[in-house]
């Protein structure tokens, strides 16, 4: 907790704060510097825009794809599905830094590095989320989706307005922790966006790290600012959230 | 009537809900792993054209970069900071962990406060927590070595010493997910049923050997999910080494990820840095199979 509170409190000192001794825990003169520098230096109100704009599209793609597929492995019938979803499945064991490189190049020759739907585009393919959707809709009686049948829904509203509705719990859980792992993303971004005014927050952080590397009033800023979101959505969907850090946990 | 036993039977409807996470596969996960394969093959720089004719005759060069790789010293002595960093961290983790499950699962006043202060670390990015103690361990001004010297300790240098580079980077990681793994460990706590405490305590038995007794073999199966994940998340570390030392001071802190982020997009040498991700893929995989195997002979699952 402690190192919390000598960021925010360094956060509103000045550059000069940061080099007293003994150290002040409480600044003496509070100042507004090291916010006003984090977006006169870099496009930061850009970054916050960018992180938003991904994480959101990132999620909502995610829960779309992921819960197509858990639709169709959980509820129709069709040949290899086992051995199709044991495929998805055994893919989860390949380390994200394997197909880094291929991905660059791949990405690099359809002309998407420093583009957000190369950021956003993986998310075709949770397959962590795909598997969480499954249970759920296995769950589901078969009975409603017969009833659906009779009354002459075809597959597409019957996933849409029978499976859906039931999965609401498993995605509002998934989104949250979708929306997390995308907006603290390093990696994968850091290979993706070398342009300031794409960068997503922690790309923008990490950047200025680089530059400013002493000037921790800056950088403590930035990493507040980059954190508070995240608080937010916590502290409003605590409930929902305790059980879904843990059944979400592994990245997909 | 035809008895089903359960799903839509339907041969061809299925493929339109499975198209876009099919793509995703093909895309993200198979296409990039055969071709990440064939570079390890080369010694492609990431800039030559990779126009087939001319590429293999000029690049291909078979399993050459493995043996540079393993010949070569560097390759074990980053395995050897990695291993160092997991014994570090690993129970240090665990302790804390179990500490705070334990603390969490306790009723008393203020306790979805603590849980929200223990979960600030988990919720922030792996950059903004590196950049947090980046400036925590600053040598002079730092608040560590300052609460250091109140006892009268002088402290090292923490992130320029090739001493304490790694202990610091296994700082800023327990601090970042004990957390996260409390909350494991915590789920794990509460499924256990509360009629064996009240039976181990008829028979005489004081909380130690509950803990021991009870808890711990009851808790096996979380404590195994948590062991294997920050295993295999200890073989990816990665963004506390580059925001914090960039893989110094004099590559005491080199880790397996950041060697191939170097190699690839910092050296140009694509081919090198494939087979290095290559031998990070058996090491994550071997380790997988290995402890589902284990996991059979020492996990109890609780009745």
């Amino acid at each position: 907790m402690l190192p919390f509170l000598w960021m925010i409190s360094t956060s509103f000192k000045s550059r000069g704060a940061l080099m007293t001794l003994p150290i002040e825990w409480i600044p003496k003169n509070p100042t507004f510097d090291a916010y006003i520098k984090v977006f006169t230096r870099f496009p930061f109100a850009r970054a916050i825009g960018n992180s938003f704009f991904i994480a959101v599209s990132y999620t909502v793609l995610t829960i779309l794809s992921s819960s197509m597929a858990a639709f169709a492995f959980a509820k129709i019938k069709f040949p290899f599905a086992d051995g199709l979803f044991k495929v998805y499945l055994a893919s989860m064991m390949i380390p994200v830094q394997v197909t880094l490189i291929p991905l660059f190049v791949i990405m690099n020759k359809l002309g998407l590095i420093n583009t957000y739907t190369s950021v956003i585009s993986p998310s075709l393919f949770r397959v962590f989320a795909i598997f969480l959707l499954v249970q759920t809709i296995k769950s589901i009686p078969d009975d409603y989706l017969d009833a659906a049948k009779i009354d002459g829904a075809g597959l597409f509203t019957t996933y849409r307005q029978v499976v859906m509705p039931l999965c609401i719990p498993t995605i509002a859980t998934l989104c949250i922790t979708t929306f997390m792992d995308s907006w603290n993303d390093y990696l994968w971004p850091l290979v993706m966006l070398t342009d300031r005014n794409y960068m997503t927050l922690p790309i923008a952080l990490s950047t200025l790290n680089g530059q400013y590397a002493t000037e921790y009033n800056v950088l403590m800023a930035g990493s507040l600012i980059s954190m508070i979101p995240i608080i937010v959505v916590y502290i409003f969907a605590q409930k929902s959230f305790k059980g879904s850090l843990v059944s979400g946990g592994i990245k997909g | 009537m035809e008895k089903r036993k359960n799903g839509l039977k339907n041969q061809t409807s299925a493929v339109p809900f499975l198209l876009p996470s099919f793509k995703g596969l093909i895309i993200f996960s198979l296409l990039p792993i055969v071709i990440s394969f064939f570079l390890s093959l080369t010694d492609w720089n990431g800039i030559d054209s990779l126009n087939l004719n001319v590429f293999l005759k000029d690049h291909f060069i078979g399993f050459q970069n493995y043996v540079k790789i393993l010949t070569g010293g560097e390759f074990f002595r980053v395995l050897g900071n990695t291993l160092y960093f997991i014994v570090l961290y690993i129970p240090l983790m665990l302790i804390f962990s179990l500490l705070i499950a334990w603390l969490m699962n306790k009723n008393y006043k203020g306790v979805s406060l603590f849980r929200i202060l223990t979960y600030i670390p988990v919720l922030s990015s792996w950059i903004a927590a590196s950049l947090i103690w980046k400036w925590v361990l600053a040598p002079k001004f730092g608040i560590a070595n300052n609460m250091l010297s109140i006892f009268g300790i002088s402290g090292p240098a923490w992130l320029q010493s090739e001493q304490w580079a790694m202990p610091s980077i296994v700082l800023v990681s327990v601090w970042k997910d004990t957390g996260f793994f409390g909350l494991i460990l915590l789920s794990g706590l509460q499924g256990i049923d509360k009629t064996y405490y009240e039976a181990a305590a008829i028979d005489g038995a004081n909380s130690w050997q509950q803990f021991w007794k009870i808890t711990l073999p009851l808790l096996s199966p979380s404590i195994f999910f948590v062991l294997i994940i920050s295993l295999i998340n200890s073989f990816q570390l990665f963004p506390q080494v580059m925001i914090m030392t960039d893989g110094g001071p004099n590559g005491a802190t080199q880790v397996m990820v950041e060697r191939i982020y170097k190699y690839g997009f910092k050296y140009y040498e694509m081919g090198y840095a494939s087979a290095f991700s290559w031998l990070l893929f058996v090491i994550i995989f071997a380790l997988t199979n290995l402890q589902m195997k284990m996991q059979k002979n020492w996990v109890h699952y609780g009745a």
